[in-house]
């Protein structure tokens, strides 16, 4: 029985990953899949770390991402419409998801796509921790408002922003009911270690005085895999797939969208400001872990950013 | 020229002519202060945004302030100089050139602040090339565009017959170029009946113009708030909130104008205590539809205590609670006391009261902006205090004194440019006692 239902989850994963992976060579006319497989190496190695946990080695340039156009990421990927599953169960604040998202956009600490809150609905009820990226909605404010069209909604249903565009407003900001969007007040050092081309769907290089945000990671899709704080969560708490396959993965175990959302009774955050997001929250029920334990290992500067809030402040955390 | 003109041109000569050693120290007082908004504005470009107090969560600081309320005292003067230009207020004549001067000097500072919250200056024309309609800036964009325009023709209009006035006027001892300029500037304007009924039929459609223009463009700006879904912002009420906060705080800037303009040129004999009433029963109709609108607003906001609601609600009350009290509560009340009780209406305290005002109506739009973008519906947490409560730096508040030293400095330079009381004027009020009082 187990072995059946892992067997079957294994092929739910290989038709994923297949969708995608056909997605991105139609979406690239399968020439940039090549480029991708056939880059020279550069003979450079470096250790890097599978979702199983396991250390590989690599060579440098086979993490490369190729890197498509401006006019290209306006289009998106035919035939896809990405979504994302957060299991509230399983998070124990861990901050794996924000610091590989931080790596891998070449973001200062100063600013995250990923923040993870610690939220207390009411005063009775449970408090949990609350990873938060952009909720990529298919009504978007921060698109309406913007007066030059530098964020954008793509047929896959990313909303992503071109910096080359952006006249750095800050409408957005405002229009996003989630505080999502970060801005470069300077210029952070971090920019300049991307020497590749600017893309809007790899958002690097940042630039000063334009708005940045979580891009669920096109530049990862295309090749067919998981965007980074989905593979880099300890926990599996993430998941990302694809509303029309109606499949979602967390890299290790594959789950039918609707089911998961149905069985899970999913729920979007703030559904009532008719924003219609693409992130779905599965209920902190049956929890892995205490909450407390979002506090072990922190930065104190990490730390101290929850002791204002309420529970923190009654249990004297 | 008429006899009485010229006898007013007589009087308004010295100040036009010359000027003093004060007026000189003032004028360099002035510069120094714009000079210093300057040196901020260069630190900001070189080093970021980030010398200013905004971060993610308040994005938007005392900058924004500045343009609602640079834009508000605008519209004010237009609404005011053109309802009383269409009514043919016949005491309106010593102050109207003020209010229209108010009109397009602030309309010129207004946007300058727009222009500082913008991270990339170079791309600003992004918003012509690029620009879409989708997105209420663009709305203000073509407004504010629209109203610039708009103001200049109507200042250009009421100031053209004190122009020729000026070019005619031969005891006027000025430079060449000057005089020169005024010819120009004319447009051969002599004054036949056919130029006066011409000139007199587009005041009054410039001034009806001006009015609804003030009225669209003051409403567009209120939409920028109240489109998003922020708490606090999210209100069908804003539009008219803004449009009667702003004239309100249009009336009070007049009030000082005319107290300032009368104690430097002595104009004692122009501008009188009935003036000083006049525009006091302005600014007092004023505040009370005012008070009626922030009641209304935070009443429904309260009672209903949405979470968020009460939350900001919550905030007004404890960190911003004098602001608020100053701006929501003396800021209604006190002109309703002092010009509302006859004995209390002497010029110093309507000019008092209307200080006051300005402070009020400033602090208004403050607690506007950023409790708002203090309260988001998220939970702020952050460690950094300065991301999660705003406080504004010396830059912002250099390039703040630098914008009411640059209104101070071009209101100072016009009226040494024309008479600030309007000397020519439309037949039906040329008659002394009106001009006089």
């Amino acid at each position: 029985m187990e072995e059946e239902l892992n067997n079957k989850k294994n092929s739910r994963r290989q038709f994923l990953k297949k969708g995608l992976l056909a997605g991105a060579a139609a979406a690239a006319g399968g020439g940039m899949l090549k480029a991708y497989s056939e880059t020279p190496g550069s003979g450079e190695k470096v250790k890097v770390m599978t979702t199983n946990g396991e250390i590989m080695e690599v060579d440098k340039a086979m993490l490369k991402l190729p890197r498509v156009s401006v006019e290209e990421s306006h289009l998106g990927i035919p035939g896809k419409k990405f979504v994302m599953v957060i299991d509230l169960a399983k998070c124990k604040n861990a901050r794996k998801c924000v610091q590989a998202c931080q790596r891998a956009h070449h973001l200062p600490k100063s600013q995250e796509f990923m923040k993870v809150y610690l939220l207390q609905d009411s005063e009775k009820t449970s408090p949990y921790w609350f990873p938060k990226p952009c909720f990529h909605c298919d009504n978007p404010l921060c698109v309406s408002v913007c007066p030059v069209g530098a964020t954008f909604k793509r047929r896959d249903g990313i909303v992503l922003i071109d910096n080359n565009r952006c006249i750095g407003c800050k409408f957005c900001m405002t229009g996003c009911p989630y505080s999502t969007r970060v801005f470069a007040w300077k210029h952070y050092p971090e920019f300049d270690e991307d020497k590749e081309p600017y893309s809007p769907e790899a958002s690097s290089p940042g630039k000063e005085g334009t708005v940045s945000k979580c891009d669920f990671c096109p530049d990862l899709i295309r090749v067919g895999k998981v965007p980074y704080c989905v593979s880099a969560c300890p926990m599996g708490v993430i998941y990302f797939g694809d509303v029309d396959e109606d499949t979602v993965t967390n890299g290790t175990e594959t789950f039918q969208f609707s089911e998961l959302i149905r069985d899970r009774a999913g729920y979007r955050y703030l559904e009532v400001l008719g924003t219609r997001p693409c992130v779905y929250y599965l209920p902190p029920v049956d929890r892995q872990f205490p909450v407390d334990r979002g506090f072990n290992d922190l930065d104190e500067s990490v730390k101290n950013r929850y002791l204002n809030t309420p529970y923190a402040k009654k249990h004297k955390l | 020229m008429e006899n009485n003109e010229k006898t007013m041109l007589k009087e308004f000569a010295p100040q036009i002519e010359r000027t003093g050693i004060q007026g000189y120290a003032w004028i360099v007082f002035l510069l120094a202060v714009i000079g210093l908004g300057l040196y901020a504005f260069i630190q900001q470009v070189t080093k970021g945004h980030v010398v200013t107090g905004m971060r993610d969560n308040v994005v938007w600081g005392i900058y924004i302030v500045n343009f609602i309320f640079f834009m508000g005292v605008s519209y004010a003067g237009a609404l005011i100089s053109g309802t009383l230009h269409l009514f043919k207020t016949a005491w309106r004549k010593p102050i109207i050139r003020m209010a229209e001067f108010i009109t397009v000097i602030s309309l010129l500072i207004g946007p300058c602040y727009i222009l500082l919250c913008i991270g990339r200056l170079d791309k600003l024309h992004y918003l012509i090339l690029h620009g879409r309609i989708q997105s209420p800036i663009t709305w203000d964009v073509i407004a504010i565009s629209t109203d610039i325009f708009g103001c200049f023709i109507f200042l250009y209009l009421a100031i053209l017959r004190d122009i020729a006035n000026m070019r005619d006027f031969e005891e006027l001892q000025l430079p060449k170029w000057r005089k020169k300029l005024y010819k120009i500037l004319s447009l051969g304007y002599t004054g036949t009946e056919e130029q006066k009924k011409r000139l007199e039929r587009a005041t009054d459609i410039m001034a009806t113009m001006v009015i609804a223009i003030a009225i669209i463009v003051y409403s567009v700006l209120a939409w920028i708030f109240s489109v998003t879904l922020q708490p606090g912002w999210h209100s069908t009420i804003f539009g008219p909130y803004f449009v009667i906060a702003a004239v309100y705080s249009g009336s009070a800037v007049l009030i000082l104008a005319m107290w300032f303009f009368r104690k430097v040129y002595h104009l004692e004999q122009y501008i009188t205590k009935k003036h000083f009433v006049s525009v006091g029963l302005i600014m007092l109709v004023l505040a009370a539809f005012f008070g009626y609108f922030t009641f209304s607003d935070y009443l429904t906001k309260w009672y209903g205590s949405e979470k968020n609601d009460e939350l900001l609600i919550q905030l007004l009350f404890k960190e911003f609670y004098w602001p608020f009290i100053i701006s929501n509560y003396i800021g209604v009340l006190l002109p309703l006391i002092v010009v509302g009780i006859a004995k209390f209406r002497t010029i110093p305290n309507i000019t008092l009261t209307a200080v006051v005002v300005i402070v009020a109506l400033w602090l208004n739009r403050y607690l506007i902006v950023i409790p708002t973008l203090q309260s988001p519906y998220l939970p702020i947490q952050d460690s950094r205090i300065e991301w999660s409560i705003y406080s504004s730096t010396w830059v912002e508040w250099s390039l703040t004194a630098a914008g009411i030293a640059l209104f101070c400095l071009l209101f100072t330079l016009a009226s040494k440019f024309i008479p600030i009381v309007s000397v020519g004027g439309n037949t039906q009020e040329a008659k002394p006692e009106d001009v006089l009082v």
